[in-house]
């Protein structure tokens, strides 16, 4: 069984910004230990000679030239904002981020 | 806002205790056409929320691709920074909530960067060398910007809601990363502003970015953490963001040695932690603790697939590249003739390719530099610019010697004549004409004022008679100042000697 205790998805939740009751936290350790377990069963298959795989599909250099194209109107752009001022989205303060 | 001031150690005393090791990420913004995964313009200045796409704002449903241009240009910075250019590297996303991502991740590259491994170096003012380690360069996207509402400052502290403007969101930035740089001791803050310098030449160079730090093309994070001298275990870092100027740059990593040297002197320990440098009061304050990368919940990205590069691209990339920076400091000192320390001195005031460009359009390299360096630098002093944004051109200088060297007017008159012609007067023949600054070469006037000179300080004028030669030097300032600057002084000289029958 995985070690996914209840700190570790208070710590996920607070990262993804899910407010998560304790009730639920207890749950979801025992559901994410199965979860991870059951992908775990995939490095049993695959050995030390299989390439990790990101892409299920073989394509590379999918490029785009340096053409500048159709863009949204300011008016467009806020269309979908829950609020916004002086042309730009209107967001609570929230303090530091990267 | 509460200011809280952190205690420091002097430089000096920190020096003394301490050996400081240095890393920096420097992020470049890229000058292409458009922005890194959208068809949306690469623009400065425009109106807010207006150079975006669907994909910009992350919108459902939307699929990125990436710019070929931004990803040739990321692997000409590599090969400039002597870096190896990955045969496969791919895009991961990087998760964090902030409203300057409407993604709510940013994507960037985590395992396979397109460049590592490479070195460069950097040469500090009195031409010691420095070799930095170049660990990585890796493509990502910028954010948006925020501006803090509210609140008295106008910084995040008080505000009370932000507003966001996406038009950077999505704009191409390679990040630079450094390995740890150790053994520079008290010349830790020097070689700081001199690496982000040449990080800036370099880009600018390449032609890939428009490099000018104060609009953001060029962002600076300072790492520093000091180890006590003797040891060799790197101590706890902080990492300094958006140091975005050369001057903040060197002061933020010399108050992050004295600060550290406080702390550790205290006993207590470094925080690991990002800091805010603040330029007003030239000190930082702490931000967030620093996120561990698990914390990011990297993965690759599904939208994008791999970046694949084989020889002949990188060839063909490499052969576009320009001559690089340090071998053309040595064509130029050699061309020009300049000593060591003349060459130096041209280089840190920003002026080398003004000279070159001085040059080009025909005066001597010696008469370049005396303009670059004397008249046109007090002036950018002054006026707190760089001397290449005072608008003087190769070709007035070009200009305003040959009005010299045919006697027209002398060196103190070509800077009035500079002026008129920064103040839009005309060319300068034309403001020579219209202020009346022509030398006075006709003696009649000249006698005139020596006359007058000479009455007004008839004891001078005594000691020269008898043989005090070097006195002259008041009655020559005399005329001058008669004439108001418009007369040869050497000239001026041989007629008072003349006039007082006195051997020169």
């Amino acid at each position: 069984m995985a070690e996914i205790n209840r700190e570790d998805v208070a710590h996920l939740a607070r990262l993804a910004h899910i407010d998560m009751s304790s009730e639920e936290l207890d749950r979801m350790a025992g559901e994410l230990a199965v979860i991870v377990d059951s992908i775990k069963s995939v490095s049993e298959v695959a050995g030390d000679d299989v390439p990790a795989t990101s892409h299920p599909i073989p394509l590379s250099n999918v490029y785009r030239d340096d053409v500048v194209g159709e863009t949204l109107s300011n008016e467009e752009a806020l269309a979908g904002a829950p609020d916004n001022a002086d042309g730009r989205f209107k967001v609570p303060a929230i303090l530091d981020g990267e | 806002m509460t200011a809280v001031h952190d205690e420091v150690l002097s430089f000096d005393e920190a020096m003394e205790k301490y050996d400081p090791a240095l890393g920096f990420e420097v992020h470049v913004e890229l000058n292409t056409r458009t922005k890194m995964f959208s068809s949306a313009p690469n623009g400065f200045g425009d109106t807010p929320n207006t150079n975006i796409t669907p994909v910009d704002l992350g919108l459902p449903g939307v699929l990125p691709v990436v710019n070929r241009v931004a990803v040739e240009s990321s692997i000409k910075i590599g090969l400039a920074l002597g870096c190896k250019i990955a045969e496969r590297s791919h895009f991961a996303r990087k998760n964090y909530f902030y409203p300057d991502t409407p993604k709510n991740f940013q994507t960037s590259q985590y395992d396979e960067p397109i460049a590592y491994d490479g070195a460069i170096d950097i040469e500090l003012a009195d031409g010691t060398v420095f070799t930095v380690e170049i660990e990585r360069a890796h493509m990502e996207e910028d954010a948006g910007k925020l501006t803090h509402m509210g609140g008295a400052t106008g910084r995040i502290q008080g505000a009370e809601f932000s507003l966001v403007d996406y038009n950077r969101a999505g704009v191409p930035l390679v990040e630079i990363v450094t390995k740890p740089i150790l053994g520079a001791g008290r010349r830790a803050p020097e070689l700081a502003k001199a690496y982000v310098a040449a990080i800036r030449e370099i880009v600018k160079n390449l032609g890939v970015s428009d490099a000018r730090m104060e609009r953001g093309n060029v962002r600076c994070d300072a790492n520093v953490s000091l180890m006590p001298k003797g040891s060799t275990t790197l101590g706890t870092r902080t990492e300094t963001k958006n140091v975005n100027s050369l001057r903040s740059v060197e002061h933020a990593v010399t108050y992050e040695i004295q600060r550290h040297a406080a702390v550790l002197d205290s006993g207590a320990a470094i925080v690991q932690e990002t800091r805010h440098w603040h330029e007003d009061t030239r000190s930082t304050t702490a931000g967030r603790p620093k996120s561990d990368a698990d914390d990011y919940r990297y993965f690759p990205e599904p939208d994008l697939v791999p970046v694949v590069t084989n020889d002949a691209w990188i060839e063909k990339l490499r052969s576009e590249l320009p001559e690089p920076p340090a071998e053309r400091r040595k064509r130029l000192q050699a061309d020009w003739g300049y000593s060591d320390a003349e060459f130096r001195d041209v280089v840190n005031a920003g002026v080398m390719s003004s000279v070159e460009d001085t040059v080009a359009a025909g005066v001597s390299p010696a008469v370049a530099r005396k303009w670059w360096m004397g008249e046109i630098s007090r002036r950018a002093k002054i006026a707190d610019v760089e001397p290449a944004e005072l608008g003087v051109t190769p070709e007035l200088i070009v200009e305003l010697n040959a009005l010299i060297e045919t006697g027209k007017i002398n060196d103190k008159l070509s800077r009035e004549v500079l002026d008129g012609v920064l103040a839009g007067e005309g060319t300068p023949a034309e403001v020579v004409e219209a202020r009346g600054l022509a030398v006075v070469s006709d003696d009649g006037p000249l006698l005139e004022a020596i006359d007058g000179a000479l009455a007004a300080q008839p004891d001078v004028a005594e000691k020269i008679r008898g043989g005090k030669v070097q006195a002259v030097g008041a009655i020559v300032g005399g005329v001058m100042k008669a004439t108001r600057g418009q007369a040869d002084a050497g000239r001026v000289r041989e007629l008072i000697l003349q006039r007082l029958g006195v051997e020169g």
